[in-house]
């Protein structure tokens, strides 16, 4: 069952007002999250404000925990149950909670986290960042795990992205993370809201219910025979492998016909938009390239792109992380520059321009040098 | 509930494998007596437990019921979130002191202040067993350990914490018990207090907590008879034997 439509905004155009926070709140609503459990931290705390409101009032379940250790614990158990689980932070909080992500990694349990960028590192700052690209996709926790990172630029992908979360957790039994910033969580924008019934929940036969009927069984991650943890490890990379070859999800703006690519993702891949725009009405042929998906990484698509180009330019609201990745799918066939802005500041699309000018002017580091500071260009 | 038989018999709740603990330790006794209270009481198909991380991690082979394991202190945490997922389900946490009351201490007070309606089965043995005999928030003043060489001193190394007595200066709990395995008697006094937890949760009165003080006698370097006289004595001692809150309302001592 949904939740009324938002009484802010209702219009005739079937279109809602919704900051991005609280439309991640309503789309695990709609897509059958029985428990949320949070705990404060800014630029997150309109979704658990919302879920505060929402949930209970719907017969479900929201607790503000004692700390995001616990927070990410309590998904841990709602998840091991059976039921749909989502927890919600920022840089910091995400941090607490990597133990709590590598343990759902390791016992093959669904959840969706969702992660509202702020500048670090330590307690760095409340505004936008995407400063957590490495910890989402390169593990964060300990161990051989993945996480299905995806990543909104707008507050629609934001509703859209938080609902296909759970569809994916459920479906690869996995933890997926919405990697937002607080730009897209703080901003309101008009959405549609998912109609419709929640993605469909696949049977859980492993769900800790009660031995009724059935032999006990639990649910673990640590296996001490030898050679278990081996085959248990085996099985999750065959998993990983899967969802490598399924999920990987780029969005190409310009790219048909580009002898430059501009690789970024989240609010800097919407702000270059704009870029692409400007350069294109100069005659530049100027291409996008934005993962929806930042683990699986596009590499294939992007590798093909990259050998059609005369250079990719990357740029980030952090010193140089998605780069790495592009540089490994680009492998040596084009040069890479990079542009970083990693204090809290979102570019402007005149700022992303003209580092795109330096970069096609042949004014920017080539070949991948040392990450140019915001402005430098 | 099982069927009454004569003599001894594994409860249902208990699986036919041979366990790893040492000599004389008190887990065994007390996953004995969690599955003769299952039994007992009917819980056991609808009963989901979470394991900790030390010597009892590996509770899921012995008891018969479905089990998580949590991470290192976290258990009340993943047990809140079963609970609270599945109502009806009757859940407990079965914690060693590193696991509860240092690691965990945050998950702990914060599940009992909330009234969780969860059984936590607290197994004192004042030291950390699985990683080698550390000191523990339990260990005893004076009480050496491999941390602790020397033995405990308080000035620097903090008190033995009391978990009963901070947990009864909450609201919420419906009840709490302190029990010591230190002998025939004592071993029927955890039962009944076991019981007494899992009924309250039954009934839906709220979260009980059963803090049983128990013999390690590998690390207390005692042998398993001297172990159970220093568990009713000196931890003991430290530790009053008692209820301390019983349908929500605390007990004077």
């Amino acid at each position: 069952m949904n939740t009324p439509e938002p009484n802010n905004a209702a219009s005739d155009s079937g279109r809602v007002l919704m900051m991005g926070n609280e439309a991640a709140g309503e789309a695990a609503i709609r897509a059958g999250c029985r428990c949320y459990f949070g705990y404060p931290i800014t630029p997150q705390n309109e979704l658990t404000a919302y879920m505060a409101k929402h949930m209970p009032a719907q017969g479900r379940v929201f607790i503000q925990s004692e700390s995001e250790v616990a927070a990410i614990n309590m998904v841990f158990g709602a998840s091991a149950a059976g039921v749909r689980a989502m927890t919600s932070s920022s840089s910091p909080g995400i941090s607490l909670k990597q133990e709590g992500i590598s343990y759902l990694a390791g016992c093959r349990l669904p959840a969706v986290i969702i992660n509202v960028q702020r500048g670090g590192p330590g307690l760095g700052s409340i505004d936008p960042s995407q400063g957590d690209y490495f910890q989402a996709t390169k593990g964060g926790g300990h161990g051989d795990y993945r996480l299905i990172v995806l990543a909104p630029a707008s507050v629609q992908e934001m509703h859209d992205m938080t609902v296909q979360a759970f569809a994916l957790s459920d479906v690869y039994r996995v933890p997926v993370m919405v990697l937002a910033d607080g730009r897209v969580g703080q901003m309101m924008e008009p959405i549609r809201l998912h109609q419709g019934p929640p993605p469909p929940e696949p049977p859980k036969p492993w769900a800790l219910t009660g031995a009724k009927g059935r032999p006990a069984q639990n649910i673990r991650s640590l296996y001490v025979q030898e050679g278990e943890l081996e085959r248990h490890n085996e099985v999750l990379q065959a998993c990983y492998r899967l969802i490598g070859e399924r999920e990987a999800r780029l969005e190409e703006t310009e790219t048909g016909d580009c002898e430059w690519l501009i690789a970024a993702w989240g609010t800097c891949g919407r702000i270059a938009k704009g870029a692409v725009r400007q350069a294109r009405a100069r005659g530049i042929k100027v291409g996008l390239a934005r993962p929806l998906t930042l683990w699986p990484f596009p590499s294939a698509r992007l590798a093909e792109l990259a050998g059609r180009v005369r250079g990719i330019w990357v740029a980030e609201m952090n010193c140089g992380q998605m780069l790495e990745d592009v540089r490994l799918a680009a492998n040596g066939v084009t040069p890479t520059a990079f542009s970083g802005y990693p204090g809290g500041r979102v570019p402007t699309v005149t700022d992303m321009f003209k580092a795109l000018l330096a970069v096609v002017n042949g004014n920017h580091g080539k070949g991948g040098g040392a990450p140019a500071p915001a402005g430098a260009d | 509930m099982a069927e009454p038989r004569c003599g001894y018999h594994r409860p249902a709740a208990m699986t036919d494998v041979a366990m790893h603990y040492c000599a004389g330790c008190g887990h065994s006794l007390v996953h004995k007596l969690l599955a003769e209270v299952l039994d007992e009481l009917g819980l056991r198909e609808r009963t989901v437990g979470v394991a900790p991380v030390g010597c009892a991690v590996f509770a899921y082979f012995y008891l018969n019921c479905d089990i998580a394991e949590a991470a290192h202190g976290r258990t009340p945490a993943v047990a809140t979130g079963i609970k609270r997922a599945a109502p009806d389900r009757i859940v407990f946490s079965y914690q060693g002191d590193g696991d509860l009351a240092a690691i965990g201490m945050a998950e702990t007070i914060h599940a009992a202040n909330r009234g969780e309606a969860i059984t936590v089965i607290f197994v004192n043995n004042t030291v950390y067993g699985m990683t080698g005999g550390q000191m523990a928030p339990t260990t005893l003043k004076g009480q050496r350990t491999a941390t602790s060489p020397l033995g405990r001193q308080p000035e620097t190394m903090g008190a033995p914490i009391r978990m009963c007595e901070l947990l009864n200066t909450l609201e919420a709990p419906a009840y709490i018990e302190r029990v010591a395995l230190d002998g025939y008697e004592g071993v029927l006094a955890a039962k009944k207090a076991l019981t007494a937890a899992f009924r309250t949760q039954a009934e839906g009165k709220g979260y009980s907590f059963v803090e049983i003080l128990s013999p390690c006698p590998t690390h207390f370097r005692r042998s398993p008879q001297e172990s159970l006289k220093f568990v009713g004595t000196e931890m003991a001692a430290q530790f009053p034997v008692r209820v301390f809150r019983r349908e929500g309302a605390p007990v004077n001592a």
